[in-house]
């Protein structure tokens, strides 16, 4: 392998323009990341995503910020490969009286040279993962004290939605039960206990970006905050057999007045015989 | 065919073709018992009552076939050594003594089965005799596949031919050794 | 062609063997031959049998995802259930009997021998049963379509409670043929593989040090360590699962102190590294293609090495991102977004050395160039979406959305389509001694490419929108029937077709010039692998006389050469001819 000393001259010759260019882009590169980190700091970044769906809890315009700045970041990657690719392959098509260079030093030379959009990749990571971590820890490990809460139960294919009732407290005689309708407040931290009877379901509302499995045997618990009125989606996101397209669910975030009126109209239907659930 | 194969002649790497194959089997079982094992172990933790499953184990008749398959191990061994200086009988008779041990140690198994299963212990009574019967049998089967190679080697040997057979089977034997001793430990002496 | 001696097609018979002098019965060469290239073949041709049935599948419930409970055109209306079983089955068969065997068998069967300068693979027989292992897989998996109650319907992830009872999942034996195929695939795989590493490792022509050997062997030898380290509990977890629905065992099943979380650590432990056991084949064969068609050196032979074996080993240590909301503890899942947004590094190195590799070369857009060019902007693009799923915050919005789906496909569209197109085309003269057509080849892979974003780019936002996967229909669900998502959808599932359709100019292509193509010489591309200084086809065999390897595998445009290529077997000046093989 080591049968060939380059000649210095050789066309198109080694390394150093190479290196160059390597070093040129990435330097640029490494002002950009560095000005669109700064940007999303100080700026808070516009929430594109909400373009695209509401974003109605109170951290879903965080995970939309983690979001677009993973964007940014490696869309910046993104397009600086790609335009070196495509630069790359035009200037070096096939075409009469142009030859092939040969790279001839050792390669451990050529790989500090790899190292610089190395070393910038990993600070991208990083950043990345401190912002992630920073969202998870907040809609995943903690959570504020709750104002109500309420207990989801999925089953094959169908949800019920246990509500504390009037004196907000669940497993008591006014717990108000309904059948792939949930309500809550606005402007109120709803904690849920998430149970399944059978197979694994996931309780998804794309609005809220909130996402929790719920898994047979365990009471997994959770929160939102939701912050504007209105009815939304519920999804199963875990395939739960036949009718996992079948088991819709609507969510009724409701103003302090309609709230006390569900609450009203459910504590009548509970004292009804047998206390069957109201649809 | 394979006979002619100038590849499988061939040790770019150093070691016997062959060698290297046992190797890589063994290197691919590992997981496969890691399988069984890291599960198994992951859940004991969290189920103190398993202990009394556990208990339910004799551990002498646990210890004894240890004991067997240590001795199997060793005849295994000796045959790789008579193999070694070209005597084909005497490894042939060393491994069908090692097959023996092999044999002896399934029917004891079957018997600690038998027991099990008429104590009403069945592996759909609860997940720790789940993972006992899973775990064990899968290792039998290991232990029967062993038997009928080391058989198959002994007959081959007896008549000096494929002596370098001798020391790949012996490879896998000890494996299959070192599992059940993992076995051994996890349900039978945890308590 | 270069003054060294290149046996000729036809001059000499190979060492050792006599077949080419009778012909054999056809059921002997075709069906239960030892021979690694026959082998190849057979795993090739039921790979893209299966991706027939797979496409198809993709086709019908694309289709009824955009014009819900219409009949679908070739098919019918689409239930439920079946379409649940649609999207399990192009799961699996997309996966394990398709990228798998065409990747993973075909090529690593095929190249192997070849590129290490041997004359088989070192157990023929082992060999032979792997693919027949396989091939009773792939009848029992087609079996299970067709069995009362249908064919499993729990997605390809198969996740328990649901597929361990059948009074949940409905399908009493469909998901029993299923688990059993996959876990038979697994033993074929674990067979295949052992024969890999150990050909790789031992069977090298004499003069190959560990850098001498081509990139596609170091691939295919890493992913199949990958996969020998990965499947082993998967393939207890499948036994644990068999013994959950035929014989009453709980497993996993949580109401009996069993975990149904336990499933999904076994599956993604194996499933994660299960990605990089068919990416790192396809970057490889991006290693052969493109030093060969812009006439340069490989960049960074090491550095892609090492890559892809830091690679491998990182991602024995990311697979609970599949997991982030499935229950697990919430800490755990910030290791875990560590580890996979670490990963971003080695493979972007990679994607540095292939780009850099371009640098200063002189390009031919050939059509497998093109495949491999393709498969460098398409996989960038599943990287780089990747990091957005590997972060935990925004996998929580992200989770099992159809930007998941979009993500995957756009790294394993290159990998198992893109990748397999490359190889095919770029090994076909060397397989069938004869060319693809080159027009017909160009047309179907920019109808191919471009549709294929067409499918998945609108996906991306219908995904972030909120549409989530395994829903035979959003009907049900009011947000998800605005106008722009029914547009985006609909735009997708027209380009499906359309990629569907462009598929029938490759196989019209691929057969026509099976016989009746250009016919190629041994070495057509002036490359300088070890492959391509046998006879094309290679004869039972494969070397006239087994060569000895010299230099490393990408010496191209040296300036001391009056050609532009320098292949491996080649004596330096004044070493004297060939040497044969030593004494066996």
């Amino acid at each position: 392998m080591a049968e060939h000393r380059p000649s210095p001259d050789s066309e198109g010759s080694g390394w150093q323009p190479l290196a160059r260019s390597v070093f040129f882009t990435t330097t640029l590169g490494a002002i950009i990341v560095v000005s669109v980190v700064l940007f999303y700091i100080f700026s808070g970044g516009e929430d594109y995503i909400a373009r695209l769906i509401p974003a109605l809890s109170s951290y879903a315009g965080d995970i939309d910020h983690l979001i677009l700045l993973i964007a940014a970041l490696v869309g910046f990657w993104f397009f600086a490969a790609l335009f070196a690719f495509f630069v790359l392959l035009f200037k070096y098509r096939a075409r009469p009286g142009h030859k092939a260079s040969y790279l001839a030093t050792h390669e451990h030379q050529l790989e500090t040279w790899i190292a610089w959009p190395h070393w910038l990749v990993i600070a991208c990571d990083l950043v990345i993962i401190v912002v992630a971590v920073k969202v998870w820890h907040m809609v995943k490990q903690v959570a504020p004290p709750p104002d109500t809460t309420v207990r989801i139960i999925a089953q094959q294919w169908s949800w019920t939605f246990r509500h504390p009732g009037p004196d907000n407290k669940l497993d008591t005689a006014d717990d108000i039960v309904t059948i792939d309708r949930l309500h809550v407040p606005v402007n109120k931290v709803v904690h849920f206990q998430l149970r399944s009877k059978d197979v694994l379901h996931d309780f998804a509302v794309p609005v809220f970006r909130l996402k929790q499995d719920a898994v047979p045997g365990r009471t997994i618990t959770g929160w939102f905050k939701p912050t504007r009125a209105g009815a939304w989606d519920i999804q199963c996101a875990e395939i739960c057999g036949i009718g996992h397209g079948l088991m819709p669910a609507r969510l009724f975030v409701e103003t302090p007045e309609q709230h006390a009126a569900f609450l009203d109209a459910g504590a009548k239907s509970a004292q009804l015989p047998g206390g069957q659930p109201i649809y | 065919m394979s006979g002619q194969i100038i590849a499988t002649g061939r040790s770019a790497a150093g070691m016997p073709t062959g060698k290297l194959a046992v190797w890589m089997v063994i290197a691919s079982e590992i997981p496969i018992f890691g399988g069984f094992l890291a599960p198994y172990l992951m859940h004991r933790v969290g189920h103190p009552d398993w202990g009394q499953m556990a208990a339910s184990l004799n551990v002498w008749i646990g210890t004894f076939n240890t004991a067997l398959l240590v001795t199997s191990s060793l005849f295994a061994m000796l045959a790789h050594a008579a193999a070694e200086r070209g005597n084909g009988p005497l490894a042939a008779a060393r491994l069908r003594l090692a097959a023996y041990g092999g044999l002896i140690f399934l029917c004891i198994k079957a018997y600690e089965w038998y027991t099990k299963i008429s104590h009403g212990h069945v592996p759909q009574s609860g997940t720790f005799y789940g993972y006992y019967f899973s775990a064990t049998g899968l290792h039998g089967i290991h232990i029967l596949a062993g038997v009928a190679i080391l058989l198959a080697i002994a007959s081959q040997a007896e008549k000096g031919k494929h002596l370098g057979r001798v020391e790949l089977i012996g490879i896998y034997w000890h494996f299959v050794d070192v599992v059940w001793f993992f076995l051994f430990h996890i349900f039978y002496i945890i308590r | 062609m270069a003054s060294h001696s290149i046996p000729a097609p036809g001059h000499s018979e190979p060492l050792g063997h006599h077949d080419a002098h009778h012909e054999e019965h056809w059921f002997l060469k075709y069906c239960w031959s030892v021979d690694h290239k026959m082998i190849a073949k057979q795993y090739m041709i039921t790979g893209l049998f299966m991706a027939i049935i797979g496409g198809f599948f993709a086709y019908v419930f694309r289709w009824q995802l955009a014009f819900p409970n219409e009949p679908v055109p070739l098919f019918g209306v689409v239930t439920p259930a079946s379409y649940n079983m649609m999207i399990t089955q192009h799961g699996t068969i997309m996966i394990f009997y398709v990228a798998m065997p065409l990747l993973l068998a075909a090529f690593g069967n095929y190249l192997i021998p070849l590129m290490v300068g041997a004359d088989d693979m070192v157990f023929p027989r082992l060999n032979r049963a792997s693919y027949q292992v396989f091939l009773i897989s792939c009848i029992i998996l087609i079996w299970s379509f067709f069995v009362p109650g249908g064919g499993f319907g729990g997605a390809w992830t198969s996740y328990p409670p649901l597929s361990a009872s059948a009074s949940y999942n409905l399908t009493p034996s469909g998901s029993t043929l299923w688990l059993l195929a996959v876990a038979l695939e697994f033993v074929a795989f674990l067979m295949g593989g052992i024969n890999f590493i150990v050909t790789a490792m031992n069977a090298r022509a004499p003069g190959m040090k560990f850098e001498d050997v081509p990139m596609a062997v170091w691939m295919i030898v890493i992913a199949s360590i990958m996969f020998m380290m990965s499947v082993g509990p998967l393939f207890a977890g499948s036994v644990l699962l068999l013994m959950d629905q035929n014989f009453g065992t709980h497993f996993f099943d949580p109401r009996t102190g069993g975990d149904p979380v336990l499933w999904q650590h076994l599956f993604w432990f194996f499933g994660h590294p299960e990605v990089y056991v068919v990416l790192l084949p396809a970057l490889g064969f991006m290693a052969e293609i493109l030093p060969v068609f812009s006439r340069k050196k490989l960049f960074g032979y090491r550095t892609l090495l090492y890559s892809s074996i830091g690679t491998a080993c990182l991602s024995f240590f990311v697979w609970a991102h599949h997991q982030f909301i499935a229950g697990i503890d919430p800490r755990m899942a910030n290791v875990f977004a560590a580890t996979t947004v670490l990963i971003s590094i080695p493979i972007a190195e990679m994607m540095f050395v292939f780009i850099a590799t371009l640098y200063g070369s002189a390009i031919q857009f050939t059509v497998p160039m093109l495949w491999a060019l393709s498969f460098l902007a398409e996989f960038l693009v599943g990287g780089v979406t990747g990091i957005f799923l590997g972060a935990s915050g925004a996998d929580i919005h992200f989770h099992d959305t159809y930007f998941v789906l979009a993500h995957f496909h756009y790294t394993f569209f290159p990998i198992a389509i893109i990748g397999s197109f490359a190889g095919l085309t770029y090994w076909f003269p060397k397989m069938f001694g004869r060319h693809l057509n080159e027009f017909w080849g160009k047309v179907h892979f920019w109808i191919t490419v471009i549709s294929f974003n067409f499918i998945w780019m609108p996906l991306f936002f219908t995904g972030i929108m909120g549409d989530h996967r395994r829903i035979y229909s959003f009907t049900n669900f009011p947000d998800l029937m605005t106008p722009d998502r029914v547009l985006l959808r609909e735009i997708s599932s027209v380009a499906t077709a359309i990629m569907g359709l462009a598929q029938l100019i490759f196989f019209a292509n691929f057969f026509y010039s099976m016989y009746r193509g250009r016919k190629a010489e041994a070495n057509p591309y002036n490359a300088n692998t070890l492959e391509w200084q046998c006879p094309s086809p290679p004869p039972h065999g494969n070397f006239a006389e087994m060569p000895t390897v010299y230099r490393a595998p990408y010496e191209y445009s040296h300036p001391d050469r009056e050609t532009d290529f320098w292949p491996q077997h080649e004596p330096p000046a004044g070493a004297g001819a060939l040497k044969p093989e030593g004494a066996h």
